[in-house]
């Protein structure tokens, strides 16, 4: 797109600025109306699963549910509490909305489809993804309330338990790739078996995305590891204080959040853009239509999860991430590399 | 162009919330300029090209240790005035470090331009084809692999000692046993009891 901009007559930088902007505003609002799409299939699975109807009054079978919610909490005053830290609780949800929105740069949605192909993408979105947590932490000390800043301690512990985990699975994947780029990763995925594409079918990797789904939903705090939120317990959790566009803003950074995460699996196990299957006449397929399709599917899977599962203590939750993932990940850390080194890299020297 | 706006901008970031890190009377909010002058220092390396050291400076010192000084600063109990009554007795000596520090600064530049000797060479980039990873690694695991493995033992043998100097055994804790717990059928904890009206039952 840049090159268009300088046929235009427009001088590079100008260019790259103007084409960079544009390529945001091309993810950043389809991501917007996924989000609200994701909401209203989120709340319909889980209606179903529940033999309720769900959503069914605003638009045909009420598709406009999210909007109408949307209008609803704009439209509401937003309240600062008197004894909260002004600044900071106003800015602790921006900060979750923006880093939701921020990880999508490097995800590749075609092969050269990607706004930022740089060579650390996957350490990009680790670093993204922990930056998340300081949105969660800030409303719950800027609240200046109980419940909330325990539902924040709680977030934080979870967040930093469970991304030493992801840490060394996406190592796994880093090591069978060869990259941290996540065009390369995706492309790497080509032909398992001469037929099939993604790690996922890797025997030693595929223990590694199922780890991969789980730690996924614990580091979105969605059930059944939603102890921020445990609303027996804590309210709302770190969202208590919080009204109209704070509170909405939460909410859609937490759903980008899932469908990053559910995108994430996709790329990282399941092939990314490519065909499930290495055969010619689905490659006529567009990519970015597997794409969506593989995580609209980790998505049900998100929903069936939070539909069937009851929450964990957090005791379990705990012990979920630092005994039992923590070690099996860099097991397999260590097989992988092992057996990459006596297989690819030329055996033992 | 962008460069340098984007050196300048993120240069005045890092000095500015340096400054407010220490001047900002609530600690959480040195806290948060801190994160902010990582995070910008961060932005410095992409500039410079080592965008994998930016990326460890996110998630290392962005991503976990700030977030455990976050931990510990929001709960403790503040007392401001306690707290700024320190400061002048502590100026010297910072002050003292703070000249140290720049004194090594400037020597680090100037064996740098000082041109002939190995220092100089051994500082020099490497292929520039290689990306920083694969640079980093290259050096990392071959020529330091010894300093490196020394590092995480250092790093290991502080994680023990911080648990054991912590660790104590506590009285009345009821641990959890998972595998115990898994096992537990209904059979083991219902009963059906057919009792005769007006007798209690014995549990």
């Amino acid at each position: 797109m840049t090159a268009f901009f300088q046929n235009l007559g427009v001088p590079f930088e100008g260019a790259w600025f103007l084409s960079t902007i544009i390529g945001i505003l091309l993810i950043a609002l389809p991501v917007m109306l996924a989000v609200a799409m994701i909401i209203y299939a989120d709340r319909k699975i889980w209606a179903a699963m529940a033999l309720r109807r769900g959503p069914n009054v605003v638009g045909p079978f009420g598709l406009l549910q999210s909007f109408a919610d949307g209008l609803k909490v704009f439209l509401q005053e937003t309240i600062i509490p008197s004894a909260a830290n002004k600044t900071l609780f106003i800015i602790a949800p921006i900060i979750t909305f923006t880093v939701a929105l921020m990880a999508w740069a490097v995800v590749p949605f075609q092969v050269g489809v990607v706004l930022a192909n740089i060579n650390v993408g996957l350490l990009y979105i680790l670093a993204i993804s922990s930056l998340g947590v300081y949105g969660i932490v800030l409303a719950g000390w800027a609240s200046n309330s109980k419940y909330p800043f325990y539902s924040a301690i709680r977030a934080s512990a979870q967040m930093i338990s469970y991304e030493v985990s992801i840490g060394f699975i996406l190592i796994c994947v880093v090591l069978w790739a060869g990259s941290f780029n996540l065009t390369t990763i995706v492309e790497s995925q080509k032909g398992y078996y001469g037929f099939l594409n993604g790690n996922g079918f890797n025997p030693l990797l595929f223990p590694m995305a199922i780890m991969f789904l789980i730690s996924a939903m614990a580091e979105t705090a969605r059930a059944p590891f939603d102890l921020t939120e445990a609303e027996s317990e804590l309210v709302a959790g770190y969202q208590t204080e919080y009204s109209s566009m704070a509170f909405a803003l939460y909410w859609l950074g937490e759903y980008a959040n899932v469908i990053l995460m559910c995108a994430l699996n996709a790329i990282l196990f399941w092939g990314g853009y490519l065909p499930p299957v290495d055969w010619a006449p689905l490659y006529w397929v567009p990519g970015i239509l597997w794409l969506f399709a593989k995580i609209l599917f980790f998505f049900f899977v998100f929903s069936w999860v939070k539909a069937t599962v009851p929450r964990y203590r957090y005791d379990q939750l705990m012990r979920l991430g630092w005994k039992i993932f923590l070690p099996t990940s860099l097991l397999f850390v260590f097989l992988v590399s092992g057996f990459l080194m006596l297989t690819r890299y030329g055996g033992a020297q | 162009m962008i460069h340098v706006i984007a050196f300048y901008l993120f240069a005045a970031i890092v000095v500015c919330s340096g400054a407010l890190t220490i001047l900002s009377r609530n600690p959480v909010h040195s806290v948060l300029w801190l994160i902010l002058a990582f995070f910008n220092a961060a932005g410095l390396m992409v500039l410079l090209g080592a965008e994998f050291i930016a990326m460890l400076l996110v998630i290392v010192y962005v991503g976990a240790v700030a977030v455990l000084f976050l931990f510990v600063v929001m709960m403790l109990d503040i007392d401001f005035a306690e707290l700024r009554a320190g400061f002048v007795d502590y100026l010297p000596f910072g002050l003292l470090i703070a000249l140290v520090l720049l004194a090594e600064i400037v020597l680090g530049i100037g064996l740098w331009s000082a041109g002939p000797i190995e220092l100089a060479q051994r500082a020099a980039p490497v292929n520039p084809e290689m990306s920083n990873i694969q640079a980093i690694g290259a050096l990392l695991y071959t020529r330091y692999i010894f300093l490196f493995e020394a590092a995480g033992i250092v790093l290991l043998v502080a994680m023990i000692g911080a648990i054991v100097l912590t660790h104590r055994a506590r009285g009345g804790v009821r641990p959890q046993n998972i595998a115990k717990q898994n096992r537990r059928r209904p059979e083991d904890a219902v009963r059906n009891v057919n009792q005769p009206v007006g007798q209690g039952v014995e549990l």
